[in-house]
């Protein structure tokens, strides 16, 4: 391992930035699919050179763009999200049912397992699957046909599955999240879910045992402990040590508990991140100053991260995707802004430099250690 | 028939094409006609102008030809003359909405 590839998605387009294990030089390539609104941008682990690339715009639809050249050149694949039969409805905003309606990729996660099969979290929610390397996608019903389907509303965002977990040692294991239906486990390939959602208290919903209705705003694992899970919900920092089953809130000395993105340290599986956010209507951090939080503790004891981060007059955000950490022997941690700076810190989160600081503004980050 | 297209410049980049695209139809020159003509030279088009399903027009997509605005026109009617004579261009026409 010598190096790095952050795989930036933007606003308008993608960018790519490479640097070797000090981190500190760069070369940014971009903009990909300039004038592009691109969600997410992300990279087989089984064959690193191959990403997978959702840009969109409400004009033309949704495009996926596939390289196998690390990104140097782009094919466009398949598009098409047909959902599997007569989808029905879903809540809308105002309570009344709508129809299911396509309208974006969220998130790609290709598997651990093979280069050609990807997974897509798309809105309005559902979760499809590609094994011929992105010419072909298919809906997995399972999860939209969960009981409570007709229940899900939209979060201000729409109602959009926006993380996507693979257990690492067991591929027909996944995990998933939506805004605002709140977080879901297959075990047998999609087939069948459960929700996984028992812990979680959100303002607005009076039953304290709602089963869906939650906010889940981002999950987290680390690959060598998969059965605890971290999230950042709406409000609230929460933990989970046996898959999701039950929760406990893990927020302790936060300013806020408020925020989107959450991480976990390559080689510290307690070691967690996560970026404060003032509040739900206020999206930007407490007094302008822009802090990581860190957790050695997994969680309940956090430590503010402000070296050579913006300590005054900052008011951007930090999105659900736009966080990821490398794996090299210092673990580097990145984090992208709706102001269009992608920060990186090569020593765990101690010190902060920005590699790029006027991108468009940042929907996604995603890291590949080479 | 040969007929000429102007696309916007997002879509022509994702064809890989400069300028206007000449298209030679068999057929009555109408809109549905000239899109099918379109998306099947140029696949990775189909769904960027209409939708790849029910093959209604995106809501942020307008076509024009000799001055007039046709996004509203039935597909199946026929485009003007000078259209189908190939002397004015189909315009595909990313609507001016937002940034």
């Amino acid at each position: 391992m010598t190096g790095v590839r952050v795989l930036v998605g933007t606003r308008k387009g993608a960018f790519v930035l490479t640097s070797d294990g000090a981190r500190t030089d760069w070369e940014v390539s971009g903009p990909h699919f300039g004038g592009w609104e691109v969600y997410h941008v992300a990279a087989s682990p089984v064959t690193p050179d191959r990403l997978y690339a959702a840009p969109s715009t409400a004009w033309f639809g949704q495009l996926i763009q596939r390289s196998d050249d690390g990104g140097k050149s782009w094919e466009p694949v398949g598009k098409e999200f047909a959902y599997d039969g007569d989808p029905g409805t879903h809540q809308y905003y105002d309570g009344t049912q709508v129809p299911w309606v396509f309208k974006r990729v969220w998130h790609l996660e290709p598997s651990l397992f093979d280069a050609d099969v990807v997974y897509a979290g798309i809105e309005d929610a559902g979760l499809f699957r590609t094994a011929d390397g992105g010419a072909s996608w298919h809906e997995l019903p399972g999860l939209r046909e969960h009981g409570t389907g007709p229940s899900w509303g939209p979060g201000a965002g729409g109602l959009c599955l926006h993380t996507i977990m693979q257990h690492p040692d067991d591929a027909q294991r996944l995990f998933i999240a939506i805004s605002a239906a709140g977080a879901f486990r297959t075990e047998d390939s999609g087939k069948s879910w459960t929700a996984i959602n028992r812990g979680l208290v959100s303002d607005g919903i009076p039953d304290p045992d709602a089963e869906v209705g939650h906010c889940v705003h981002r999950l987290a694992m680390h690959p060598s402990r998969p059965d605890t899970l971290f999230m950042q919900k709406h409000w609230d920092v929460m933990r989970s040590d046996d898959a999701g089953d039950n929760w406990r809130e893990i927020s302790g000395n936060l300013p806020t508990d408020f925020g989107f993105p959450i991480a976990v340290h390559a080689h510290e599986p307690d070691t967690i991140y996560v970026v404060p956010i003032t509040s739900d209507s206020e999206h930007y951090p407490p007094e302008g100053r822009l802090r990581v939080y860190r957790s050695r503790s997994g969680g309940d004891e956090w430590e503010p991260l402000t070296a050579g981060l913006p300590q005054e007059n900052c008011y951007l955000n930090v999105l659900r995707d736009a966080m990821a950490v490398d794996s090299l022997d210092d673990c580097g941690i990145y984090f992208g802004t709706t102001g269009g700076q992608v920060y990186c810190s090569p020593d765990g989160g101690d010190t902060w430099s920005p590699i790029v600081s006027h991108l468009p503004s940042v929907l996604s980050v995603e890291v590949q250690t080479l | 028939m040969s007929v000429r297209v102007k696309l916007p410049t997002h879509l022509r980049k994702l064809a890989g094409v400069e300028g206007e695209v000449r298209l030679d139809l068999a057929e009555e020159v109408t809109t549905d006609a000239v899109l099918a003509a379109l998306e099947a030279r140029y696949p990775v088009l189909r769904g960027t102008i209409r939708d790849a399903t029910t093959g209604r027009r995106r809501a942020y997509v307008r076509y024009f030809a000799c001055e007039e605005d046709l996004s509203h026109d039935p597909p199946g009617k026929p485009l003007p003359k000078p259209v189908a004579d190939g002397s004015e261009p189909f315009l595909v026409v990313g609507s001016m909405a937002g940034g």
